[in-house]
């Protein structure tokens, strides 16, 4: 099996690429790399970076998926966090959430505890598991031109939607949001709801 | 033996209650048969109870209220994911039916069930038991009302004595 430290696609052009031109865009992200790849994008009020709850990441989407059914909301979390929560699939796949859209950045590593390898790095196989479970539409990406391919299917294909894109394993910097969570919910809730918030 | 779930029920719709997660019991089977059936609620089947402190905390932040109905053996499960609760302020409404207190049949549900409230409580859960049957409706509308009002979390435990007794048929 391939060594993910090779894979060709970088973490953080792929939240660039994900994130290009959000509008409305609703986005929660797991803990550890995923939420500092969203921040070095570019901080924004729509942005729920994690700081904890692990395994939680797609349950939350879930939740203000349903409560928002007419704004797109994109869970992007790694691949650890992934597997934590792999029951939240099943559970939004119940939901057919249409606006929902799940994506791992699967580097195969636990990355903040000395990347140590995940499940995935030995086969298993997370869009055919969400597949598996009723997620309607899944794949995986492992290069720039699957990338491009996918990034339309993410943004805007009615779901619910899951993907894994592989990344290549590396330790980046860390750029790091807000770790106040009553001010992470308060700026979200505002943005969405404006002034009722 | 009247019954809570139908006044829990009204009082989950008059106070907004718009997003029902559930993980099922014998004790809640009626309360989860409501949620469905009703238009304005979103019910949501979870596998596991930890994913309704995610599921209600993105409502919130959505702006739909939610209510976690689940039996007292998910309190385990609930433990680190009430982090996301605690660290965000999220207001969080849980109706916890009882196992492992009275009549209990099944001695498995024994560990859970006798610690439940302090391990709630622990985890920095307001939690209230609720021993008399024309109580329950009337605590889950003040606990409502404190949630959603002061991003509280509490959990409105129903005593297993206001429950249907399982007997595996013995």
């Amino acid at each position: 099996m391939a060594d993910s430290d090779t894979y060709p696609l970088d973490r953080r052009d792929v939240a660039q690429a994900l994130l290009e031109g959000r509008d409305g865009l609703v986005v929660v992200a797991g803990l550890g790399a995923c939420a500092w790849d969203i921040t070095a994008v570019g901080d924004h009020d729509l942005n729920f970076p994690l700081w904890g709850a692990m395994g939680g990441a797609a349950s939350i989407g879930l939740g203000i998926a349903l409560a928002q059914p007419d704004r797109r909301v994109l869970v992007l979390t790694g691949d650890g966090e992934m597997l934590m929560g792999l029951g939240s699939l099943a559970t939004i796949a119940l939901q057919k959430p249409e606006n929902l859209a799940v994506v791992v950045l699967d580097n195969e590593r636990y990355g903040e505890t000395g990347m140590q390898q995940t499940h995935t790095a030995f086969g298993v196989d997370l869009p055919a598991a969400a597949a598996a479970v009723g997620i309607l539409v899944t794949g995986t990406v492992r290069d720039q031109g699957e990338l491009d391919t996918a990034l339309p299917v993410i943004r805007e294909t009615p779901g619910p939607v899951f993907y894994s894109i592989k990344v290549k394993a590396e330790e980046l910097a860390f750029v790091l949001p807000s770790n106040d969570g009553v001010v992470l919910k308060e700026r979200m809730r505002k943005a969405m709801l404006g002034g009722t918030g | 033996m009247s019954d809570w779930s139908e006044g829990v029920f009204e009082t989950l719709i008059s106070t907004g209650v718009r997003q029902a997660a559930y993980v099922p019991d014998m004790g809640l089977k009626k309360l989860i048969d409501l949620c469905i059936a009703h238009d304005a609620m979103t019910t949501i089947a979870l596998t596991t109870e930890e994913e309704g402190m995610g599921v209600l905390g993105g409502a919130w932040m959505g702006g739909d209220r939610g209510v976690l109905l689940m039996q007292s053996s998910g309190v385990g499960n609930c433990i680190n994911m009430l982090s996301l609760t605690q660290s965000c302020k999220f207001p969080l409404l849980m109706i916890v039916t009882m196992r492992g207190q009275y009549k209990e049949f099944n001695s498995w549900q024994m560990p859970m069930g006798q610690n439940a409230q302090e391990i709630l409580k622990l985890a920095g859960v307001t939690a209230r038991m609720i021993d008399e049957m024309d109580a329950v409706a009337p605590a889950v509308a003040d606990a409502a009302e404190e949630v959603f009002a002061e991003n509280a979390c509490i959990a409105v435990m129903v005593h297993q004595k206001l429950m249907p007794v399982k007997t595996f048929g013995k």
